[in-house]
């Protein structure tokens, strides 16, 4: 469980951490997006560059990384098979049935599998390089215009925080329910569908519980120490959009534009 | 009970009563004392007595409908608690459940936010509350990688930061190995004795009251008695009666006394044993 890598951050002295949170944001939407547009090895080929020259630049461990991939492996995996069993069009190898593999088939699968995995490795290097504050701090930032029509900004990046802050310890509550209720006998490694989500009602129920006490605590923790809603509260974090952003920024809208050029033209 | 009816009372609470909608009997049963500024009160009682109905009474945080608190001569209405908020720090139970920030500065500079202190300041305090507490290498921490008492170190931390009058620890020690409890509390003495904190421990550990100047022992919602430590542990057969312990010298005295050995009638502190058990050796 404590493999997961969502919402745990990576602390580093490197180009990337030290980077706008809502510039890193936007280019890794930017970079999701753009990905989609990809028809040809080349732009593959560019995107992989700029992506690992990003994962390069924030210092982190690349081992991490493939952490993140792994247990996403079985989607990917699967998603490859029915494109390459159900993929139509070009050269047929081998038909039966409704199943057929054909060389467009397998170019798709392949494309498929480079896409997914470059963008696991730019949301996993969003989330490993910034901590959640501080992504909360860019969401709100970037929602702002959104208060006009009386959107509450401040408190959807305050939920976000407060959950982001406490994903790693529910992970290590639902461990230590785990093992206790392993204790007492319960085996979650057996039994058929029906049985193994029965086993899962012990976790949860405790897990819910702890939660609703958990938020009452840290509510009133939050109240006495002052807490009133988003209004008239001063910021702690300052974002500030230095050279190190720009230059991210021209590096990812150059890999747009030439990206845009090898599709279309 | 003895009133303090002097006019540096920074706690004034009077017939406060507060009974939960569920329960019958209510959790405050008229209770009233009041703690002079730069005291050192402990509330004790066991599991159930309205230790922690108190403290989050005397915080705003609990809406009582009958009696009256003040806190440093301004009393506690609905339009006012706020301002009497931010001149109590709290400090609560579970390390985990009151740390908001997702890192150690941000959970310290979290209540400044809420203050509204310009950001150059809240830099500076943050620093300082750190320095204080002793984890300023800590700052960039997240919640999972501190150990329950660097959290509620840092829990310090950000009451430090408010610069509250008065700090109220609701059990902040409960959940701590003896070696984390033994460092909030020094903290908490240092800082008191540097700035002249009023303090106020609720807890179930004797052993954390034998720096107070004043024991309140709550039974029920009700005080049953009240006053200095030695009065208080010279009475160890009702504070075994209530399920509180006993210091550990008083536990010695008693087992002597079991072996016939005659002991002095007052409380001592371990050092006051220790220097009895040598003067009554030597005599020997």
């Amino acid at each position: 469980m404590n493999k997961l890598l969502f919402g745990r951050y990576i602390p580093q002295d490197s180009f990337v951490h030290h980077m706008d949170p809502r510039a890193k944001l936007v280019l890794s939407f930017l970079y999701v997006i753009v990905i989609f547009f990809a028809n040809n090895w080349w732009i593959y080929l560019l995107m992989t560059v700029v992506a690992l020259l990003s994962i390069w630049a924030s210092k982190i461990n690349f081992k991490l990384f493939v952490d993140g991939i792994l247990p996403l492996i079985w989607i990917i995996a699967f998603t490859m098979l029915i494109q390459v069993l159900f993929g139509t069009g070009g050269h047929l190898y081998w038909q039966w049935g409704i199943f057929s593999v054909t060389s467009l088939g397998i170019l798709n699968a392949a494309y498929i599998f480079v896409r997914f995995t470059l963008i696991i490795l730019i949301s996993t290097l969003l989330t490993l390089s910034t901590s959640p504050i501080q992504i909360s701090d860019a969401i709100e930032s970037l929602l702002k215009p959104l208060e006009k029509v009386h959107f509450p900004v401040y408190e959807v990046a305050l939920m976000l925080s407060i959950a982001l802050r406490f994903v790693p310890t529910l992970m290590d509550e639902t461990e230590s329910i785990m093992n206790a209720q392993r204790a007492r006998g319960v085996d979650f490694g057996t039994g058929n569908i029906v049985q193994r989500i029965k086993k899962i009602i012990p976790i949860l129920i405790p897990l819910f519980v702890s939660a609703f006490n958990r938020a009452e605590d840290l509510a009133t923790a939050m109240e006495a120490r002052g807490y009133q809603g988003g209004a008239g509260r001063t910021k702690y974090r300052l974002l500030k959009w230095g050279t190190r952003d720009t230059i991210a920024t021209l590096i990812y809208l150059l890999m747009t534009v030439v990206v845009f050029a090898l599709r279309f033209c | 009970m003895k009133e303090y009816l002097g006019m540096n009372d920074i706690i004034k609470v009077s017939h406060l009563t507060y009974k939960y909608l569920q329960n019958e009997l209510p959790a405050l049963d008229d209770v009233s004392f009041s703690i002079p500024s730069g005291a050192w009160v402990a509330i004790v009682g066991h599991n159930g007595s309205g230790k922690s109905t108190l403290a989050h009474s005397l915080d705003g945080l609990i809406d009582f409908k009958q009696g009256q608190v003040f806190i440093d001569g301004v009393e506690l209405t609905e339009a006012n608690v706020w301002k009497v908020r931010s001149k109590i720090g709290m400090i609560f139970q579970n390390p985990d459940n009151q740390f908001v920030g997702a890192t150690v500065e941000d959970d310290v500079a979290f209540g400044l936010e809420n203050m509204a202190v310009p950001h150059d300041e809240i830099q500076a305090r943050v620093d300082s509350a750190l320095a204080q507490v002793q984890m300023s290498e800590f700052r960039h921490k997240q919640p999972d990688q501190l150990s329950g008492g660097q959290k509620q170190r840092v829990a310090l931390a950000g009451v430090i930061a408010m610069q509250p009058k008065i700090i109220i620890l609701d059990e902040a020690t409960s959940m701590l190995d003896p070696i984390g409890r033994q460092e909030i509390l020094g903290v908490i003495k240092r800082l008191r004795r540097k700035l002249g904190i009023t303090v106020l421990s609720i807890t179930h550990e004797m052993d954390e009251t034998t720096s107070a100047d004043e024991i309140i022992v709550l039974n029920d919602g009700k005080i049953i008695e009240s006053g200095k430590p030695s009065l208080i542990y010279a009475h160890s057969d009702l504070l075994l009666k209530l399920g509180l312990d006993v210091p550990y010298s008083q536990r010695l005295k008693e087992a002597l006394k079991l072996r016939h050995i005659q002991t002095p009638q007052a409380y001592s502190d371990e050092k006051g044993m220790v220097d009895w058990l040598w003067q009554s050796l030597l005599k020997a």
